[in-house]
């Protein structure tokens, strides 16, 4: 039963993704960042919700990713779609390297330090791209214009950053049902027992911080093109920006489940679009207020607290206590 | 970079001068930590807001000052707003997470850092503003040496406050009753303490500390809305160094920190100053994460 209700799902969402910037033309961009929040939602989501590694530096690798492809764009003078093919391939390379040389370092960390120490990666990254004159330094890089009209770029963007969250989704949701699925899970409950099983937890950490990058350097790589400018402080956790939205969705859907990151991606866009035309210059005190009244009164997420409401329809069965 | 380290051996002076500023700006920093490690010993929480107090405490003193007031009167009317505000926080937030999930009350920080941030950016505007005190500049060794007497108050400032600190622990009987729920909140209960107005009292104290912290920062140095976070970091590096519950090893870390960041800043680049912080952080939790594995201690 509960595979044919998410077959229907993926169904309807992938409908309404052929046909909706056909049918909202005026939204086109809108619903290419609605694409890359569910990614951003979905990547955070293998650590910090299967894996219960609540990392806050996730954001360099899409940074990474992001400068990679302007940097191929810039400098090797390849005609606009094969650069931008090989950018997002690259950034995706470079991403997954970065994660793995990171991920032997400071995965072995834990709780407050592991989180702390993300934050100062992500920091520190987003100062160190603003003072590097090679990718421009504070003032940022521009991207290659797309050789065609702004209607077909946006479409093309929309369908591109479809693809990614759609493979993005499926292959989470393939490697969830895995033994790597397993692994991270008991990592998460209990990550001492799942050692002393003879559980590998140092790779599989390691693994699954690389599988978060490939998908966030691809994202990455493309939505330059989309902005037409890379900023230093997009791959930067200063202040509120995506690097803190990640989590936050996540957390919004219910972290830990395949469907939450996408459903809190979808809430939280569509909200901070609402914020961002209602409350101007006040939608940053309204998204610090947001995330304490997230954080503090729905730990659990939309989908944790309808888990809690409704089990059977979860598959869980009711224990008579 | 490699001119610049040159620089360093030959000129034993400007090094002096470094030292000397970055050991006075550490006292400042050991400031905010000792609220840190309190929070942390007592509550379990790494309070992200720590900087964005020290920013507020520094924006109260500026706002004396605009209404006339000598800044010197800032550091006990921003501690006393900063003890409210402090309360405050812990008794509509932060104790609803205390006791759950690290990561939570880490976000729920994290968050009222965020719409601190913003609320100051609204009052204050985004540009970087500064306090005169009025106090002298001294100089040494003709001229090559300079000591801004308002570095050496806030270093004095830092030291009675800590020395005040350690009083209060050790005498009084709230500081009594800190230390007592710091060791077994479980015990503290049963024992007839209310642990629970312990926690927002020691939150409170944290906010205050920062305050003064703050405008000393206003003071000697400049402040910004979106200055807050590398406070916070300095004060969980210095914790984090000194290990929790060591009042010296703070001083001392602070003071190293301090003197270190202005090398570095010397060296690298005043740009890359903050980025310097962030990658000293790492640094340290990678080597205290090295150590701690090498003593088998990771299993806990």
């Amino acid at each position: 039963m509960t595979v044919s209700r998410n077959a229907w799902l993926m169904g309807a969402i992938a409908i309404f993704a052929a046909l909706a910037p056909l049918v909202f033309p005026d939204y086109r961009t809108q619903i290419a960042m609605l694409w890359v929040m569910i990614i951003f939602a979905q990547t955070w989501d293998v650590m910090g919700g299967q894996m219960g590694y609540n990392s806050f530096g996730n954001i360099v690798f899409f940074g990474i990713g992001m400068y990679t492809s302007a940097v191929v764009q810039r400098d090797w003078g390849l005609e606009y779609f094969i650069g931008l093919g090989v950018g997002m391939a690259l950034g995706s390379v470079i991403a997954v390297a970065a994660a793995a040389i990171m991920g032997l370092l400071i995965l072995r960390m834990r709780g407050h330090y592991f989180a702390i120490a993300t934050l100062g990666l992500g920091i520190a990254a987003g100062e160190i791209a603003s003072g590097w004159d090679f990718i421009g330094a504070g003032s940022g890089m521009v991207t290659p214009l797309y050789p065609g009209h702004i209607d077909g770029r946006n479409l093309f963007f929309d369908y591109l950053f479809f693809a990614i969250a759609a493979i993005t989704f499926l292959c989470l949701k393939w490697l969830y049902g895995t033994r790597f699925g397993l692994t991270i899970n008991a990592i998460r409950d209990n990550e001492d027992k799942a050692e002393a099983m003879g559980l590998r937890t140092g790779t599989f950490k390691a693994f699954a911080w690389c599988v978060s990058a490939v998908f966030l350097g691809l994202c990455g790589g493309a939505l330059g093109n989309l902005l037409g400018f890379v900023d230093p402080r997009d791959v930067a956790f200063a202040g509120p920006t995506f690097g803190v939205w990640m989590v936050l969705m996540a957390i919004l859907g219910g972290k830990g489940t395949l469907w939450g990151p996408v459903l809190g991606a979808v809430v939280f866009h569509v909200t901070q679009e609402i914020f961002w035309t209602h409350l101007l210059g006040w939608q940053r005190v309204a998204l610090g207020l947001l995330i304490v009244i997230i954080v503090v009164f729905f730990p659990l997420g939309i989908l944790g607290w309808a888990r809690e409401r409704w089990p059977h329809r979860f598959g869980h069965r009711v224990e008579a206590s | 970079m490699l001119d610049n380290i040159q620089l360093l051996f030959d000129a034993p002076l400007l090094t002096t001068q470094l030292l000397l500023d970055g050991v006075l700006i550490g006292a400042i920093f050991a400031l905010a930590a000792y609220g840190m490690a309190l929070v942390w010993g007592v509550t379990n929480i790494i309070n992200i807001v720590q900087g964005e107090f020290v920013m507020l405490g520094g924006y109260v003193t500026y706002q004396l000052y605009v209404w006339g007031a000598h800044p010197f009167l800032g550091i006990p009317v921003a501690a006393a707003v900063l003890f409210v505000v402090g309360y405050l926080a812990y008794r509509t937030v932060i104790f609803r997470v205390a006791n759950q999930d690290l990561f939570i009350s880490l976000l729920a920080t994290f968050g009222l850092s965020i719409l601190f941030q913003q609320l100051m950016n609204q009052i204050w505007s985004g540009n970087v503003q500064s306090v005169d005190s009025g106090l002298d500049t001294w100089y040494l060794f003709d001229f090559t040496v300079t000591v801004a007497q308002v570095k050496v108050l806030a270093f004095a400032v830092s030291a009675v406050i800590a020395v005040l600190l350690v009083i209060f622990l050790k005498r009084s009987r709230l500081g009594q009753a800190i230390r007592a729920t710091a060791q077994n909140p479980q015990a503290a209960r049963v024992l007839g303490i209310d642990t629970d107005r312990v926690y927002a009292m020691t939150y409170a104290i944290n906010a205050a500390l920062c305050g003064a912290a703050g405008s000393l920062v206003v003071m000697a140095y400049t402040i910004h809305p979106y200055a807050g976070l590398p406070f916070t970091v300095r004060s969980f590096m210095i914790v984090v160094t000194a290990g929790l519950g060591n009042l010296p090893g703070v001083i001392a870390a602070g003071l190293g920190l301090g003197a270190a960041e202005n090398i570095a800043s010397f060296v690298l680049g005043a740009e890359h100053r903050i980025a310097f912080v962030f990658g000293l952080l790492v640094v340290i939790l990678v080597a205290r994460n090295a150590w701690l594995g090498r003593h088998r201690k990771y299993l806990k």
